[in-house]
């Protein structure tokens, strides 16, 4: 690998900054990071860490619920409070990785981080998403890929956090050389077929400060669950959030999300306007579940996530509308 | 750059942290630091400064666990060991299955069938807890 130097620096504005400069890098907890660099894919001068930036690692639970880019993985997983509010968040981050990596890996660095395609990840396949002309996965070997969106690049996104975020409609806070600003999550993706070359909106020299989540509904229940090929740790085959609140037996409102499906974390919104407004029963699930897989475009290897993601639905709306 | 694997490695001659991926999914690199497990071959040697490092040599206080592991088999060609030792000291005391299965899933064993390492943290759990 190589050599670079470590920054490390005292503030969130100051990262923004010194990263903002030609040929420097931001890092957090490292582990998307160094890996990349290991591949040859970032060949950095400089890399500036905000690893030991104080003040930016809280968990306020609120609600609404406020917490620092730099809480680990660990801290959402483990913190009581949290879990009982937003009990698929706490979920999607400790079921991500393995304990060792829970421990460094933050918030900020997991929904920033780069797509895990095996393609993406060699630094000999110049590949859409960095700036070549084609997705070699769309002919190649795509078991792990897209099953929506695959017509610029099949990748999936990689962040478990961003799954659940999405269906408890957080919002992004960030600061940088520009001013802080604050990002609903919808909007904090970028799909391929708007820029291949990059997964998210955030500008040079912008920094994740915090994600905030409004306070659920009352009635509202939610669940995070994944699907993988291995029993211990490993990357979800498929992952899904489900948010609703039900009030006198009528579910009011109902955010359904599917995440490794697609380039960015996608809401099935068809899956939601069928259960918006209608009471719960087992054929209503079935049908919710259906119209989150409506129109995937699978790969030539990978025609069964697409049952895979309508199992995981129909079990997640069976266990929060039982 | 030098990851902290490597300078423990080949500038401490601390041989007891072991390599095997390079990239987080194995847990042979693991270490402690500042009291936390993580894996050493994803930090940059830089970035420990002012922290407290924990390496299988200087752990102290999991004899127990350890005379276990040779006990029940839990060890056999020994890769895995030092980096499953340094895992399951996070475990607490009255840990499950369920929560020792969690807690090393980031710890790949190609020898034991994992039956030997669980049997291992079960038998040196159960005198610590008579002795609480
Ligand atoms: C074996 C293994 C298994 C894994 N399994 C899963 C899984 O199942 N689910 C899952 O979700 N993840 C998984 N991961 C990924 C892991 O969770 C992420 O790599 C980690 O969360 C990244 O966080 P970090 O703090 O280390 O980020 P870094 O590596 O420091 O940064 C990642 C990227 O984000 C940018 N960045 C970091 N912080 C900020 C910020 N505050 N603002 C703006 N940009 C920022 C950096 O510039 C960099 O490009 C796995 C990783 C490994 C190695
Ligand atoms: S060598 Fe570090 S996890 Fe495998
Ligand atoms: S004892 Fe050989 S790998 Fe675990």
């Amino acid at each position: 690998m190589k050599t670079f130097t470590l920054l490390p620096v005292r503030s969130l504005l100051e990262g923004g900054r010194e990263s903002a400069k030609p040929g420097s890098i931001l890092k957090a907890g490292g582990v998307d990071l160094l890996d990349r660099m290991k591949e040859g894919l970032e060949t950095p001068d400089r890399v500036v860490s905000i690893a030991h930036v104080p003040g930016h690692d809280g968990i306020e639970v609120g609600p609404p619920a406020r917490i620092g880019a730099l809480a680990t993985l660990a801290r959402l997983d483990s913190h009581a409070e949290l879990r009982r509010v937003y009990p698929a968040l706490a979920d999607a981050a400790g079921g991500a990785a393995t304990p060792q990596i829970r421990n460094m890996a933050t918030l900020g660095g997991n929904l920033a981080q780069r797509p895990r395609c095996w393609y993406f990840r060699q630094a000999e396949f110049d590949c859409t998403k960095k700036g070549g002309a084609q997705c070699f996965a769309l002919n190649g070997e795509n078991r792990f890929h897209a099953i929506f969106d695959t017509d610029v690049c099949c990748c999936i996104h990689p962040s478990a956090t961003a799954v659940a975020l999405l269906a408890y409609a957080a919002r992004v806070d960030t600061v940088g050389t520009r001013g802080k600003r604050s990002i609903s999550i919808e909007d904090f993706f970028v799909a391929p077929r708007e820029d291949p070359t990059r997964e998210n909106q955030l500008a040079a020299g912008e920094v994740i400060e915090a994600v905030v989540l409004p306070a659920p509904a009352p009635g509202s229940r939610s669940v995070y669950k994944k699907l993988k090929e291995k029993e211990s740790f490993d990357w979800p085959l498929v992952e899904t959030a489900v948010s609703v609140s039900v009030s006198r037996g009528t579910i009011q409102d109902a955010r359904v999300v599917l995440g490794s499906v697609s380039p960015v974390p996608r809401r099935a919104r068809g899956a939601e306007k069928i259960l918006a407004g209608a009471r719960p029963s087992a054929e209503l699930i079935a049908r919710a579940a259906e119209a989150a897989v409506a129109g995937a475009t699978p790969l030539s290897q990978n025609a069964h996530k697409v049952r895979l993601a309508r199992v995981m639905v129909e079990r997640a709306l069976r266990e929060i509308l039982a | 750059m030098k990851r902290l694997l490597d300078v423990l490695r080949e500038d401490c001659a601390l041989t007891g942290t072991k390599e095997g991926c390079g990239e987080g999914e194995c847990g042979a690199c693991t270490v402690l630091i500042d009291g936390q497990a993580v894996n050493s071959c994803l930090v940059p040697f830089a970035q420990v400064a002012g922290s407290s490092v924990t390496t299988i040599e200087g752990l102290t206080g999991a004899e127990a666990l350890q005379s276990a592991f040779i006990r029940e088999g839990g060890a056999q060609c020994g890769i895995c060991t030092p980096g499953m030792i340094l895992a399951a000291v996070a475990l607490p005391k009255d840990a499950d299955l369920q929560d020792i299965r969690r807690g090393l899933a980031g710890n790949i064993c190609r020898c034991t069938g994992y039956e030997g390492i669980y049997r291992s943290l079960r038998a040196a759990a159960i005198p610590a807890r008579a002795a609480d």
